[in-house]
């Protein structure tokens, strides 16, 4: 995994580096554009992500801890009064049963008496009554007339038998009203061995207890008996004896919390915790989205936060790389052109150095045959009747021709290579085009080639050498006439560019040239015209431009044409020397 | 009427040999040399009218013959000769010689260099010659 991770990132850093220095395309810098731009917004949103990831899940459990931790300590308070209040009735019960006899509990006057006490003393206590072992409730105290009755039947008081002491469910009995039986049976040995002391509570201090947790409108508090009855009505699940409708919680003694759906399909955090010793299961219920009310403001008021700042990030990464890549773009652009014709310079120099030392090296043999061949000639002319005369002029004269070409060849590379005074004149450069078009007007008659002229009238005279503007033009047009067809276009337009520059454009609709040819196309000896080109027109031509100070632009495409320019100053640079 | 004296100065023995006698039958006194000093000598023995002078030499360089002749004899009229391009002659002809042909020369163009030469009176030549 780190091994791969670390390869993907040198890989990545290398596609930063290791561009190609002469991008053919513009994609190269659209992929950088994209690696930075990703590279970028990696390392500022996953941050800025990682964090907000972190702060939420941080605040998550405070705020929840914040809103958990008082809802326990409330149910288990509440159970705690829950317990408190029943064991003090159990215990006061119990207390009586044994404190008595069974005479005095069996009078119905006496037990009135103990009731009055016990009412006073513990709240919620209904009746008092006294139960003969078979069941019969042989005394009673309280609202109802319930002396006589017999429990043997009811499921307390079987309880209450096995068990010595029992709390009943909340249950509607004889009374149809909600109450709670505790009883305790008299255990020790002696008179009526078996009988039971029995009170009822009344379930309404039940209530008192659930609403002093002062819980908010949207809540509920109720007690639960361990087999999922209320005991206590609820707000939205259920009135007293009705089944709670949700599966109990697993059993806790310690207030435990859940984050369920209620059969309504809100969202609730359910707040339980079972009694100690008594049947009972004490339960809250809050809807969540009231509970996490501050905790989603939070979380939004950050998601905003955050949302803004990515689109900001964007927003500013995505200008500054542009600007950046651009900028880079244009640099890379300028450096390239610089190089090339650092590059297009010393080429020809070294080539031009090159050049007139070959053709001083042939210059000397070849003038040793001019003159041997020259002297040939002689002798058989001024010697009168020189035999073979009419045999050795016409050689002689052919090696004197051969000799000729050669030296115009010769001169030629020379002069390509010479460091030549510049004769600087004012001159009209429409003059010069007209002088040099004077040459090829019959040939553009004879190969029916439309020439059109488009010279500005009010075109200013420069200062430049005329020779050698002759050369660069008759070159130029040269190089047109033979790349258009017979009947093809060639068009010279001559115009002011600016406050120190004139142009010429020669646009033809021949061939074209590749891009390859357009690459070598200053290059010395680099000609297109197999058998009859030197090579050396333009690199002429171009090395005169620059010499002048002037420059040449050259625009084709294949098949559609090409388009010189020659740019001069009005004043050329006198370089004469050079 | 008095022959026009020239000398011709090549290392190349085969190209004097034969332009020397090509001038003589154009009614030249021609005289070769091969080297720089070979040709200050003749020149002491013998005043020529107009020297050929070929620029590069293996010796005593073309520039240095010119100068000394300029300096010793500022009457003989110097006709440069170079293999290698006008920039050679252009430097020459700033230091006096009359003028410069490119190898390999046109003999009519030398005939008129030279009676052109011939022709220019002794007051331009002296001048010239400082």
């Amino acid at each position: 995994m780190v091994s791969w991770l670390r390869q993907k990132l040198t890989g990545f850093f290398n596609s930063l580096r290791d561009l190609p220095d002469y991008a053919e395309s513009p994609e190269r810098y659209k992929v950088l554009r994209r690696n930075i731009i990703i590279l970028m917004l990696v390392v500022t949103i996953l941050p800025l992500f990682l964090m907000g990831l972190i702060n939420h899940y941080l605040y998550k459990r405070t705020m929840q801890d914040e809103i958990v931790q008082p809802m326990k300590i409330l149910v288990n308070k509440t159970r705690h009064s829950f317990e408190v209040f029943l064991a003090e009735r159990l215990s006061a019960v119990s207390f009586i049963a044994s404190s008595y006899t069974c005479a005095e509990l069996s009078d119905e006057k006496n037990l009135s008496r103990i009731f009055t006490v016990m009412k006073k003393e513990f709240s919620g206590v209904v009746d008092l009554g006294f139960l003969d072992p078979d069941g019969v409730q042989v005394s009673y105290d309280g609202p109802y007339k319930l002396q006589g009755k017999n429990y043997a039947d009811q499921d307390w008081y079987k309880e209450t038998r096995v068990r010595g002491s029992y709390i009943s469910d909340v249950f509607l009995g004889y009374r149809k009203l909600p109450h709670i039986v505790m009883a305790v049976e008299r255990s020790h040995a002696g008179d009526c061995q078996g009988s039971v002391l029995r009170a009822t509570i009344d379930t309404n201090r039940f209530m008192e207890f659930i609403s002093s947790m002062r819980l908010d409108p949207g809540s509920d508090a109720f007690l639960l008996n361990k087999s999922g009855i209320f005991q206590t009505p609820s707000k939205f699940y259920g009135q007293v004896l009705e089944t709670f409708p949700m599966a109990l919680p697993p059993a806790s003694n310690e207030p435990n919390v859940l984050q369920i759906a209620d059969p309504k399909g809100r969202e609730v955090m359910l707040t339980y915790v079972y009694f100690e010793t008594l049947p009972f299961i004490l339960m809250v219920v809050k809807p969540r989205g009231q509970v996490m009310q501050a905790w989603y403001t939070l979380k939004t008021e950050a998601l905003i936060v955050f949302v803004i700042g990515v689109v900001v990030i964007f927003l500013v990464i995505f200008k500054l790389v542009d600007k950046l890549v651009k900028r880079l773009e244009e640099s890379d652009q300028r450096r390239e052109a610089a190089y090339r014709e650092m590059q297009e310079t010393s080429k020809l120099a070294s080539i031009g150095r090159l050049a007139a030392g070959v053709a001083h090296e042939v210059n000397n043999p070849l003038a040793i045959i001019n003159e041997k061949a020259g002297l040939i000639k002689d002798l058989s002319e001024f010697t009168p009747e020189f035999p073979l005369k009419d045999k050795l002029l016409p050689l002689t004269g052919a090696i004197l021709q051969s000799v000729d070409r050669c030296r115009t060849i010769t001169q030629r590379l020379l002069g390509f290579a010479r460091r030549m005074d510049v004769s600087i004149q004012m001159l009209s450069l429409n003059e010069v085009i007209e002088e040099v078009l004077g040459f090829l007007e019959k040939e553009a008659l004879h190969r029916n080639v439309d020439l059109q002229l488009n010279l500005a009238f009010d075109l200013p005279r420069i200062a430049s050498d005329r020779g050698q503007l002759q050369q660069v033009f008759l070159n130029i047009l040269n190089n047109a006439f033979d790349a258009v067809q017979d009947g093809g276009k060639v068009a010279i337009t001559s115009f002011e560019v600016d406050m120190d520059t004139v142009g010429v454009t020669i646009q033809d609709n021949g061939q074209g040239m590749t891009q390859e040819t357009m690459t070598h196309l200053f290059e010395p000896f680099f000609t297109t015209k197999k058998g009859y080109g030197t090579g050396l027109g333009l690199s002429i031509t171009y090395g005169i431009v620059k010499k002048l100070g002037g420059d040449i632009k050259v625009k084709s495409k294949l098949g559609e044409g090409t388009t010189f320019t020659v740019f001069l100053p009005k004043k050329a640079l006198a370089l004469a020397g050079d | 009427m008095k022959k026009v004296r020239v000398l011709l100065v090549d290392d190349e023995t085969e190209f004097v040999s034969a332009l020397a006698e090509r001038l003589s039958l154009r009614g030249f006194d021609a005289e070769t040399a091969t080297s720089g000093e070979e040709a200050l000598g003749k020149i002491a023995r013998s005043a020529p009218d107009i020297v050929l002078l070929d620029m590069l030499m293996p010796g005593m360089s073309g520039s240095e013959v010119l100068k000394r002749i300029k300096h010793d004899y500022p009457q003989v009229r110097v006709i440069l000769l170079t293999g290698r391009g006008s920039w050679d002659g252009i430097q020459g002809i700033r230091e006096g010689a009359y003028d410069c042909l490119m190898k390999p020369i046109q003999i009519e163009e030398l005939m008129q260099i030279m009676a052109s030469a011939m022709e220019s009176d002794d007051k331009t030549q002296s001048q010239k010659g400082v």
